[in-house]
């Protein structure tokens, strides 16, 4: 059995926000006891709201942010305490806003040139081939490699950033909402792309997003999170087929289908706002639940192994 | 938004031509600059020769005036025009100096604590409103009356006191762009926190200090002015400007040229460095992420 | 009877770059009419437009730009203020930056009613509470004296809604009123949108890039490319048969859910949306189209491919992909 690419165990993350000088600081937990392994070679969709802590996530697996409890494996190896380098060369991002995620100031080359010139011995010549590989890999020519990304499409900059992201051939990239910004059109080019990157260098992708049937389209399997926690985690198939945590089921009836005729769903949710600052008691998701029953607001639910990946639900037990 | 509807960022470029004040300022700079410069050139005589024979002569267009001294001569006989143009180099180098200096050290601290945050920040925000107690007259005076007064001393006391603008607006534009995913990328990417802050911090708030730079300027220019001319800055018998208004108090209602002569300098040169900022403002724009 | 709202031949530039080169569209009341395009096409440009909003330097020009009947095309900013917010109101995609952080939820609803109709305070008071009621906020009076910045992106949103409807419009403008939000969140507002059209009898002109919504709320839809409305047709039409190319190479690059083959690329549109300069004539598609011919350079006349469907296309009936 080949290592895992990334594997999570018990992280969590806390914030305090300060109240003033005299109530005590808001705690606000973000990420509360994740667990996931993802298999070297496929893609795990993370899918949920605002407040749900995909984002945070993220940035603990890249290393952005330490969590504040729990640790991260990444190939194997522990990456608390990992040689910056050493991580750079293992796992990369892609980040949502193709606006800011380039140096306005440098040119496209030099944006792509930076992972190798931070490794630190590798010869001028060499980085000059490695960029001309990368920004060929990701379709964009030598010349718009000279530009500034303000000269630049979103979609084009987007692929600035991919090869900035695959220069050092990493094993692992994290796209947090890569295509959440760019126009639909241009949403499949990049999509078209990164499947076809995977597939001829063998990456493994943690895949955010919050548009459903994008990930659908790209993910092997699917984490659903709610205020900090994997409340399903499955097949992407089996997911999409038979969603068996409410929330999940009220996210697929929500997604707007290009069919016309059928109207908008009522998702019954009420009106309550996800708020990490004030968890609720029990299931976190219960104050919202169409199917809330008895055990809901007083005790956690356990998590349900099912034959094709887990659920936390009271229902699933 | 559309790349059809955004104008080109050339037009920036250009508008700041049409701008009247942009002009001038640059205009009024550069020339303050050429004469400082070539001032050994352009003066026609030493600045320091006194002559008490020619004393408060009137400028050349005024009656009494004449063509030797086209300015006029001070009390000691000294050519005005003369003091004029090596005036303005003391006022461009203590300018530019003491910009220098307060901008290496607001930067430093203001970047430090918008990237660190935490104690750093805490540091950093303390020293900052504890320099802004300091009264800057005291801080001179106390100096003056220990170590005496000298060109340098008025560059190291301006340069170690003005610091703080700069602080504040490093910091801030930092912290803006600390959070950007640029900055993120270059974490990932392997980059120590020196080069990060180098690369990728620093030449994206630039342009915010190049503004504070030239308010800066004006700023000392005027500060060693004031200084000078209560005796705090500059020793006679450099030509500065504000010294030389200082000298010319008692003649001021009889031989009003004396004082208005450098005045006016102060004030031209203070406005243009100020038009100069504007116009740098209006065309390196604001927006920090784009 | 006259259309709420009647654009023909609606032009805007901005010193020399045309926004939007000769659109026409229609809004009866109590129907939903959707504009849907990618960024740069021009269709939030046409609200403003439309609204008298345009910013400094924008021009207008239209054959015909009439509201319930009115021509409005001549009216100066007077009485365009007295005619928006009041019988045309408009939503904007970012709630944060169109509600004023510095006033509460209740001074800046009750403004929009005193200002209109001179109605007193406490009257106009009950009137938000009212709407606020409506639109599916609990604790209304609560809210009222709130800052927008304690109140939640949905909650923003429903207060914009409320706040359009104060003086009850005939005609509600809403420039990507979901796209901020949570994806449960927009299906919330959608209906209520929804609901509120068949209630209130209002016309709605609904811009998105979102073809989904534009497939389960429009009853029209006018798709805009680079300045132009490139089809037109009522919502089952243009999905059954969509005519332009463009319109049928976005809805390829949709991927639904449960309709998804994992291993075969998305539909997508090769190349970018161009730059059109002055005095560009012929089909602005034509460089990332997949049937262009040499005749697209020229004028493009509007067809009608349909019934009530026409395409800016001259690409005959059962051309395959």
């Amino acid at each position: 059995m080949s290592v895992p690419a990334i594997e999570v165990r018990g992280l969590r993350r806390e914030f305090r926000a300060s109240q003033g000088l005299f109530a005590a600081p808001r705690r606000v937990i973000a990420v509360d006891d994740v667990n996931f392994s993802v298999p070297a070679g496929s893609v795990l969709g993370v899918v949920g709201e605002s407040g749900c802590g995909k984002t945070t996530l993220a940035r603990m697996i890249l290393g952005l942010m330490e969590p504040s409890a729990g640790e991260v494996l990444v190939d194997g190896k522990r990456l608390e305490g990992m040689d910056r380098r050493a991580r750079a060369r293992l796992i990369q991002p892609v980040f949502q806003d193709p606006f800011s995620s380039l140096n306005p100031r440098r040119r496209v080359r030099d944006i792509i040139a930076m992972p190798l010139v931070a490794q630190g011995n590798v010869t001028t010549s060499e980085v000059d081939r490695r960029v001309a590989e990368s920004l060929e890999r990701v379709g964009l020519s030598t010349e718009q490699g000279t530009r500034f990304p303000s000269q630049l499409s979103g979609g084009q900059r987007q692929r600035v950033a991919i090869a900035r992201a695959l220069v050092l051939r990493p094993r692992i990239v994290v796209c947090d909402e890569p295509t959440s910004a760019l126009d639909v059109s241009v949403q499949a080019q990049i999509l078209n792309l990164l499947a076809e990157l995977r597939r001829d260098l063998g990456l493994t992708y943690l895949f955010i997003s919050h548009n459903l049937a994008v990930v659908e389209h790209v993910a092997s399997e699917v984490a659903v999170m709610y205020l900090g926690r994997i409340v399903e985690k499955r097949e992407s198939e089996a997911l999409f087929r038979d969603p068996r945590h409410p929330y999940t089921r009220a996210l697929l009836d929500s997604v707007l289908t290009p069919e016309p005729g059928l109207g908008v769903p009522d998702v019954g949710l009420g009106d309550i706002m996800p708020d990490p600052a004030n968890i609720p008691s029990g299931c976190r998701f219960h104050p919202r639940c169409p199917a809330c029953f008895a055990p809901c607001a007083a005790t956690t639910p356990r998590l349900t192994t099912l034959e094709d990946g887990l659920v936390e639900c009271h229902l699933a037990g | 938004m559309s790349a059809v509807l955004q104008p080109a960022g050339a037009g920036n470029r250009r508008r700041i031509w049409r701008n009247a004040g942009a002009i001038l300022g640059v205009g009024i700079v550069g020339f303050i600059t050429f004469v400082a410069i070539f001032a050994p050139w352009l003066a026609p005589y030493d600045p320091f020769t006194i002559d008490l024979g020619r004393r408060v002569i009137p400028p050349m267009w005024m009656e009494g005036g004449s063509p030797l001294n086209l300015l006029g001569t001070d009390q000691l006989g000294r050519d005005y025009l003369s003091r004029l143009i090596y005036g303005a180099r003391v006022s461009m180098i203590i300018g530019v100096a003491t910009v220098i200096t307060s901008g290496i050290i607001g930067t430093f601290l203001g970047v430090m604590g918008g990237f660190y945050g935490g104690r750093v920040d805490d540091a950093v925000m303390f020293a900052i409103t504890a320099r802004l107690s300091i009264p800057v007259v005291l801080v001179a005076l106390a100096v003056a009356g220990l170590l005496g007064t000298s060109f340098t001393l008025v560059i190291l006391v301006l340069g170690l006191l003005l610091w703080d603008r700069f602080a504040v607006v490093a910091r801030s534009t930092t912290m803006q762009i600390r959070n950007l995913d640029y900055v993120a990328a270059a974490r990932c990417a392997g980059c120590s926190p020196m080069i990060v802050l180098l690369k990728e911090v620093l030449p994206n708030i630039a342009t915010h200090l190049a503004v504070v730079a030239t308010l800066e300027m004006a700023l000392a220019i005027l500060l060693e002015a004031a200084l000078s001319f209560l005796g705090l800055g500059v020793p006679p018998p450099l030509p500065s400007w504000g010294l030389m208004i200082s000298e010319a108090k008692e003649y001021m209602f009889f031989s009003p040229w004396i004082i208005m002569i450098p005045g006016i300098a102060l004030f031209v040169l203070v406005l243009g460095v100020n038009l100069l900022g504007d116009a740098l403002r209006d065309m390196l724009g604001t927006d920090l992420s784009r | 009877m006259s259309a709420l709202l009647e654009i023909d031949d609606l032009r805007v530039t901005f010193g020399g770059t045309a926004a939007v080169r000769g659109i026409s569209l229609t809004v009866e009341k109590g129907e939903t009419h959707c504009l849907v395009g990618e960024s740069g096409c021009g269709k939030s440009v046409t609200s403003l437009a439309v609204m008298g909003l345009l910013a400094k330097g924008g021009k207008r020009e239209a054959a015909r730009l009439s509201f319930a009947g009115e021509d409005i095309r001549d009216y100066d900013e007077k009485r365009m203020s007295r005619l928006r917010g009041d019988r045309m109101a408009m939503i904007f995609q970012e709630p944060m930056t169109s509600l004023n952080p510095a006033y509460t939820v209740g001074s800046q609803m009750t403004e929009v009613l005193r200002r209109h109709r001179g109605t007193p305070r406490a009257q106009a008071v009950d009137r938000a509470v009212e709407l606020l009621t409506r639109v599916g906020i609990t604790a209304p009076g609560l809210r009222l004296g709130q800052f927008p910045h304690q109140l939640s992106g949905g909650l923003r949103q429903r207060v914009m809604i409320a706040m359009a409807l104060m003086c009850d419009p005939e005609l509600l403008i809403a420039d990507e009123p979901t796209t901020a939000l949570d994806v449960t969140v927009q299906a919330q507002i959608l209906r209520l949108l929804a609901e509120l059209q068949k209630d209130l009898g209002l016309g709605i002109l609904l811009i998105t890039h979102d073809l989904g919504i534009v497939a389960r709320v429009a009853d029209r839809v006018s798709v805009m490319y680079a300045g132009k409305v490139v089809e037109s047709a009522p919502t089952a039409e243009l999905f059954r048969a969509p005519r332009h190319p463009y319109t049928r190479g976005l809805l390829s690059c949709v991927p639904v859910p449960g309709k998804v083959k994992r291993d075969e690329p998305l539909g997508s549109i090769p190349g970018v949306v161009p730059r059109i300069p002055p005095g560009f004539i012929g089909c602005a598609f034509r460089d990332r189209c997949g049937f262009a011919e040499a005749a697209c350079a020229a004028d493009i006349p509007r067809r009608n491919v349909g019934p009530a469907h026409e395409a800016l296309c001259i690409l005959p009936e059962g051309a395959r992909a």
